[in-house]
């Protein structure tokens, strides 16, 4: 771990804390619930990031897990009357029981197979959620109640919805963090460097591919049940083929591989059909040339030109930054004695 | 004048150098042999002249400067490389592989004739067309690649360690091979090889790498005598 | 027994659209090991242009068609060569968001271009029955089945007779070798890019005859044409067809005689595919890999 200077740390931590505890305070409903959702997003990408990013297994379904972990708090609330925040871990729960389910099968697949497998699931959500009706409702979807700000606070239900999910999108972020550090995070990775070399060094592949899953999917059933909690209303819909797409790309654009790609991947995944949609109706002006249109057009083309030009996703663009700017600033410094960097 | 001529070549795969300006001729009609121990160079070179690593310096080539051109132009100015490991075209099958290398050329009669030729020196190769090339023994591929690049019709041969991986008697009877192509066909052969022995005895002149340097060089008999070089050198 | 075929029959005229785009889907496969999620946008956009010279500029179908597929080609290299060249060497996941995001991009232009009103298109096959031993076969299904089948046979005598077909497949397998047997790899993948466009396109006016022509038009199919093209081995055209086909009157048949079928018609086809991805991870006709340690 390369010793960050103290002073760049200290200030960073202060200055993320006063912008995220202050966000609701300054914003209006719209954009703190907007938010809310980043932090929502933000947890479904560290999960997606455990098992594509650090296990190198690819999904294009994670929004299935979302639906589980949905469609677990939804029911929950509305047929047994549990309180809305006790089922948050019981959606990991179940979710992720449901992610080693799913991880078993997938450790015959890799590749394309797994992705195009993982996008089957994805595609199937939707219609199996409507078929089983008694316990979903089908098309109908559940209504949930929305939540207040517990003991009395003086939030609104948007602010409390912010920092319910910012909160938990913190300890998740904390966990996947020692996750990445401990054993665990170190056979993700050489699994996804070289299975060969892993299983030659006594790691079980069946093991972690599966916890990766299981892990994965429980991310993504806290996700979901916040997603459904902060809606308060999901039917299939919510959880089709966008969906999962989305995850991938937003854990892709954010940058693969660090947790902190999470974080700018949701982000983006949130704020940027926005801007194409504002890009779509003024117009790029490119030159003498004015190019207005759908903004499909626009976010495609985001997508494709951040693939060049930040090929390890815009988190890893910002740590090429960091670095150069760190390494400016140790030019006109005093050589500092590194310690022995380990990973 | 010299077929091929390398001057102050200077090549590196990404932050690592691997030639420190290299500089050999090759004449026409001959077999030069390029020697050194592993990691000195041998395999860059021929790929700086092949256009398959990034490098400065100059390279000409029966008097075209290559220097700058794709590796798609150089092969067809007439270079066949045999590269390291063979390169050959695994899934496809044995007649496949020679119809690539007849892939730069359109003058049919003279294809079949090569490929006849090809047959001529490995007896193996008709019966076995439709054999899917990554089936067939090391010493196989080998005299496979070799005949896919004949099929070139190349005036310059590089080799890439023909001998690797093959027991002795594959070896010699390859190199009996490459000096008949030499010797019947015309084609100047550069080979790079880490057995310096077997090259030495088939080729005229030779250079010896060291850590992307040419440290000696000269008529391959003499270094053949030379015990300081054979010592030092060439390990034997 | 004769409803029974007659689902079947169905079966195979839906699998055969299916087999056609998964046609193209192969093809990007074979070229660069790309799942090409832009297939069906492209295709949709191929046929808009073929719906505008038939409608706007009065030109007859078949001649359309042609002028369609040649137009489609050229889309093809065009996109490999702008868009998909600089991404050379890049990791295959950093790809499949690039074709993420031309999917996005072409929906996006054929919305703005013509609309999301639904268009009837007129195919070039006539939409009658013919009866045959007591069942109904659609003269436009016995079209698509043709023109299916053409396709693939030109495909394969493509890929195995020719030396540009040789050249493509060694380029896409062995890039570095060929380009030391002179073979311009860059423009063969663009090749294999225009031949999946052209044949996407062909896919396109097959369907659009059958369902609405609007942007959205292919996404429905481009799922099951993945399936089709992994079920049958997705490097073998003709698994592409026989898997495009076995998955039509699977979802036929899962449709009409199962409980909730239709519902579940999307599950339970991709189950089963996944089952058989499990058995015999290769698909059908797929080369199984070797592991090389």
């Amino acid at each position: 771990m390369r010793r960050l200077p103290r002073v760049e740390v200290l200030v960073m931590a202060v200055v993320g804390g006063v912008v995220l505890i202050g966000v609701p305070t300054v914003t209006n409903q719209f954009y703190t619930f907007e938010f809310a959702k980043v932090a929502i997003f933000v947890c479904a990408l560290l999960g997606l990031n455990l098992l594509t990013g650090y296990s190198g297994q690819i999904s294009l379904g994670n929004g299935a897990f979302m639906a589980v972990g949905g469609y677990t708090t939804a029911i929950l609330v509305h047929a047994a009357g549990v309180p809305y925040w006790l089922t948050i871990p019981l959606a990991a729960i179940v979710a992720g029981m449901a992610g080693v389910l799913i991880g078993i099968p997938a450790l015959r697949l890799a590749g394309v197979y797994l992705a195009l497998a993982t996008f089957a699931l994805a595609l199937s959500i939707p219609p199996v959620l409507n078929h089983f009706d008694t316990f979903t409702h089908g098309h109908q979807g559940i209504v949930m109640p929305p939540v207040a700000a517990p003991f009395g606070l003086d939030l609104s239900s948007e602010q409390w919805l912010y920092y319910l999910c910012v909160g938990i999108a913190i300890l998740l972020y904390a966990f996947a963090w020692g996750v990445v550090r401990s054993r665990t995070g170190r056979a993700f990775m050489a699994i996804r460097d070289s299975e060969t070399a892993a299983t030659a060094s006594g790691i079980s592949l069946a093991y972690y591919k599966t916890l990766a899953f299981g892990l994965s999917a429980a991310y993504a059933g806290v996700a979901g049940s916040l997603l459904a909690i902060a809606t308060t209303y999901i039917n299939p819909d919510s959880f089709g083929l966008g969906l999962s797409l989305s995850l991938l790309v937003g854990v892709v654009i954010g940058g693969l591989g660090m947790n902190f790609g999470a974080v700018v991947g949701a982000l983006l995944v949130v704020w940027l059909p926005y801007f194409a949609e504002k890009a779509g109706q003024a117009g790029v002006h490119i030159g003498p040339l004015t190019f207005a249109g759908k903004p499909d057009i626009f976010f495609g083309a985001a997508l494709i030109l951040i693939m060049l030009f930040a090929p390890n996703g815009v988190a890893g663009l910002m740590l090429l930054g960091w670095r150069r700017y760190l390494s400016m600033r140790s030019a006109t410094r005093m050589p500092v004695q590194d310690p022995i960097a380990g990973r | 004048m010299a077929l091929l001529e390398l001057t102050e070549v200077v090549a590196a795969y990404g932050q690592i150098t691997a030639l420190h300006g290299v500089s050999l001729k090759v004449d026409a009609g001959g077999v030069v042999a390029l020697l050194g121990a592993n990691g000195a160079g041998k395999t860059t070179t021929l790929r700086a002249i092949s256009g398959t690593v990034q490098k400065t310096g100059k390279v000409m080539f029966d008097g075209h400067d290559i220097s700058k051109r794709a590796p798609e132009q150089i092969a067809k100015l007439g270079i066949a490389h045999v590269p390291e490991g063979r390169g050959t075209l695994g899934q496809l099958t044995v007649w496949e592989n020679l119809q690539m290398g007849a892939y730069i050329r359109r003058d049919k009669a003279g294809i079949k004739a090569d490929f006849d030729r090809v047959c001529g020196y490995f007896a193996w190769i008709p019966s076995r067309r439709t054999q899917v090339a990554a089936t067939l023994s090391g010493g196989e591929q080998q005299m496979l690649a070799i005949g896919r690049a004949l099929m070139m019709r190349p005036r310059l041969l590089l080799l890439d360690e023909p001998s690797l991986g093959l027991a002795p008697i594959v070896v010699q009877e390859i190199f009996r091979i490459v000096r008949a192509i030499n010797e019947q066909d015309k084609v100047t052969i550069l080979v790079v090889e880490q057995n310096a022995n077997i090259a030495l005895q088939a080729a005229g002149q030779a250079y010896v790498l060291e850590v992307g340097r040419v440290a000696v060089s000269g008529n391959s008999a003499e270094l053949q005598k030379d015990e300081a070089v054979r010592r030092s050198y060439l390990g034997y | 027994m004769t409803a029974f075929l007659q689902q079947v029959i169905s079966g195979i005229a839906t699998g055969c659209i299916y087999a056609s785009l998964a046609l193209a889907l192969v093809l990007i496969y074979r070229a660069m090991d790309l799942a090409n999620f832009a297939q069906g946008e492209m295709a949709t956009f191929s046929t808009f242009i073929s719906y505008s010279l038939i409608e706007y500029w009065h030109i007859d179908f078949w001649p359309a068609f042609v002028i369609t597929i040649v137009l489609s080609f050229a889309l093809g290299i065009g996109i490999q060569r702008l868009v998909i060249r600089p991404f050379e060497g890049r990791p295959v996941l950093t790809l499949l968001i690039v074709t993420l995001g031309l999917f996005t991009m072409f929906n996006g232009i054929t919305g703005q271009i013509w609309g999301y009103v639904f268009k009837t298109y007129r195919g070039g096959f006539p939409s009658e029955p013919v009866i045959f031993g007591g069942l109904y076969i659609n003269v436009q299904d016995i079209g698509v089945l043709g023109v299916v089948l053409v396709m693939l046979l030109l495909l394969y005598l493509f890929f195995s007779r020719t030396k540009a077909g040789l050249a493509m497949r060694a380029a896409s397998l062995y890039p570095d070798s060929s380009r030391l047997l002179g073979v311009r790899v860059g423009w063969m993948l663009a090749l294999g890019w225009g031949l999946a466009s052209a044949v996407g396109a062909v896919s396109g006016m097959l369907v659009a005859p059958i369902i609405f022509l609007d942007p959205n038009m292919m996404q429905s199919i481009l799922l099951f044409a993945f399936a089709a093209a992994v079920l049958g081995g997705i490097e073998s055209p003709l698994g592409a067809v026989v898997g495009g086909i076995t998955i039509g009157v699977l979802m036929a048949l899962v449709g009409t005689y199962i409980p909730g079928g239709q519902d579940l018609r999307l599950a339970f086809g991709l189950i089963v595919i996944v089952a058989v991805l499990l058995v015999r991870p290769a698909g059908l006709f797929g080369r199984a890999a070797v592991r090389r340690v």
